[in-house]
């Protein structure tokens, strides 16, 4: 299946890792990625003032381009998602609004382009049983807490297409790829986004929060599938190491690291030199146990 | 805290302000708490965001200008799927730091980010934030 693909301002150049393991882990599962031509920025949040036309203007300018390829426009970064899915909303309910944001950017876009986040169409397009049919490295024996982080799940009405609360998917992706979900209360908790950029230490409280709870319930590494969540949880634990006594850091990963590995793809570009807490030796102990 | 209340100043300027740009309705919060018990960001607020609206239902805005929680508040939205009357915070957090930076210009210091930051910083940390905090 052939599908557009957005991939955003942070896994065109941060995120390359998670970019590069996405790409190469749909088309192993039968997804084909084929990147939007001449994408601009989403604009990275959603606006909240009510008639703030202007910033809807960029996120809307990708729908329109990605009507011109077919029906489904996908991301793997959930932000962008976040904000294409609730403006696409947004375009088809509003149709005053709707006039001038397409008159501003010269088009006559009514939201028929669905926005479909990259695992929701693991889940329901590829399907997780069919994924577990292609796994050659079952991660075996790891315990995995899956972190959704806010983009995802909230606001529900608008974007979620899991259980706000209780959300499954990663896990039971997770499962599929062999390993053992765990349970735990954080793992729709806000990790603090871009506050980080005004004040770090008040990050750092929201992260230790998240993973002392995935630590308790006996995670070995966090897996998440946004790239500013994967950022904060795995940045802020070198500080915590010296605030918290005790504290021990555990590997953060991008959902489709993991699928990559667990399908015995090449994953040397998923760019592990990036993580701050350095997941490589547990990669290594993962493909040392399969072999 | 003594207040007198009027028509008027219930509903003054800023008042008015608020829900024009947050399109939310204020006097719909009946003060049940639920926001302000699951804000993950709570603990490091001075007014909690149960608060805020209060204040804001009672015309007391100007507490609400100068706290530190507009600048806070993440929008993560769990107050906005939790609320029994579907009041949306965040947009009146947003709201507020609008009125501030309309009149007071952008909230934030760019140059105290050092290089390193801006080269290994995600994207979406950078033009987040600086959407948030700026005008
Ligand atoms: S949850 Fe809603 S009704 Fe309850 S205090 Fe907060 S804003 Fe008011
Ligand atoms: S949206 Fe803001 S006020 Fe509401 S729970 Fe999140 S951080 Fe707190």
């Amino acid at each position: 299946m052939k599908v557009s693909y957005f991939p955003g301002c942070t896994l065109n150049t941060t995120g390359k890792g998670f970019d590069n393991a996405v790409r190469a882990s749909a088309a192993a599962v039968g997804l084909d990625l084929v990147e939007l031509p001449d994408w601009n920025c989403c604009g990275a949040t959603y606006p909240l003032i009510i008639d703030n036309m202007l910033e809807l203007a960029a996120p809307a300018h990708v729908l329109v381009a990605a009507q011109q390829e077919g029906s489904i426009l996908t991301t793997a970064c959930s932000t962008c998602y976040n904000v294409l899915k609730r403006t696409n909303k947004f375009i088809q309910e509003h149709e005053e609004e709707r006039d001038r944001i397409n008159t501003f950017i010269e088009a006559e876009y009514a939201g028929e382009v669905e926005v479909k986040d990259i695992l929701h169409m693991l889940r329901d397009d590829v399907g997780f049983e069919a994924i577990a049919d292609k796994v050659q490295l079952p991660l075996k024996d790891l315990k995995v807490a899956s972190y959704y982080g806010c983009m995802v799940l909230r606001p529900p009405n608008e974007v979620a297409y899991d259980d706000p609360d209780h959300p499954t998917s990663l896990d039971d992706l997770v499962a599929a790829l062999g390993a053992t979900p765990v349970d735990f209360a954080h793992k729709n908790e806000c990790c603090g986004a871009y506050l980080a950029v005004k004040d770090e230490s008040i990050t750092r409280e929201m992260v230790y929060a998240i993973l002392r709870s995935a630590q308790n319930a006996g995670a070995e590494a966090v897996v998440t599938n946004c790239p500013l969540c994967q950022f904060n949880l795995d940045k802020q634990q070198a500080e915590m190491r010296k605030s918290y006594a005790g504290y021990q850091p555990v590997p953060i990963f991008y959902f489709s690291q993991l699928m990559g590995l667990a399908l015995g793809l090449e994953t040397e570009d998923y760019g592990w030199e990036r993580h701050y807490v350095d997941a490589r030796p547990l990669v290594q102990k993962l493909l040392e146990g399969a072999s | 805290m003594r207040v007198r209340l009027s028509a008027e100043s219930v509903h003054n300027e800023l008042v008015q302000r608020i829900e024009e740009y947050s399109g939310q309705g204020l006097m719909a919060c009946y003060q049940c708490g639920k926001c302000a018990a699951g804000c993950p960001v709570a603990f490091a607020m001075d007014m909690l965001p149960s608060q805020v609206i209060r204040y804001a239902q009672l015309g007391l805005v100007e507490p609400l200008l100068e706290s530190k929680t507009i600048w806070l508040c993440a929008a993560c939205q769990t107050c906005y799927t939790r609320c029994p009357k579907g009041i949306d915070l965040s947009r009146i957090m947003e709201a507020l730091r609008e009125i501030v930076m309309l009149e007071k210009g952008s909230h934030i210091n760019y140059d105290a980010l050092t290089s390193e930051e801006q080269a290994d910083w995600p994207q979406q940390a950078f033009i987040g934030g600086f959407r948030k905090y700026s005008v």
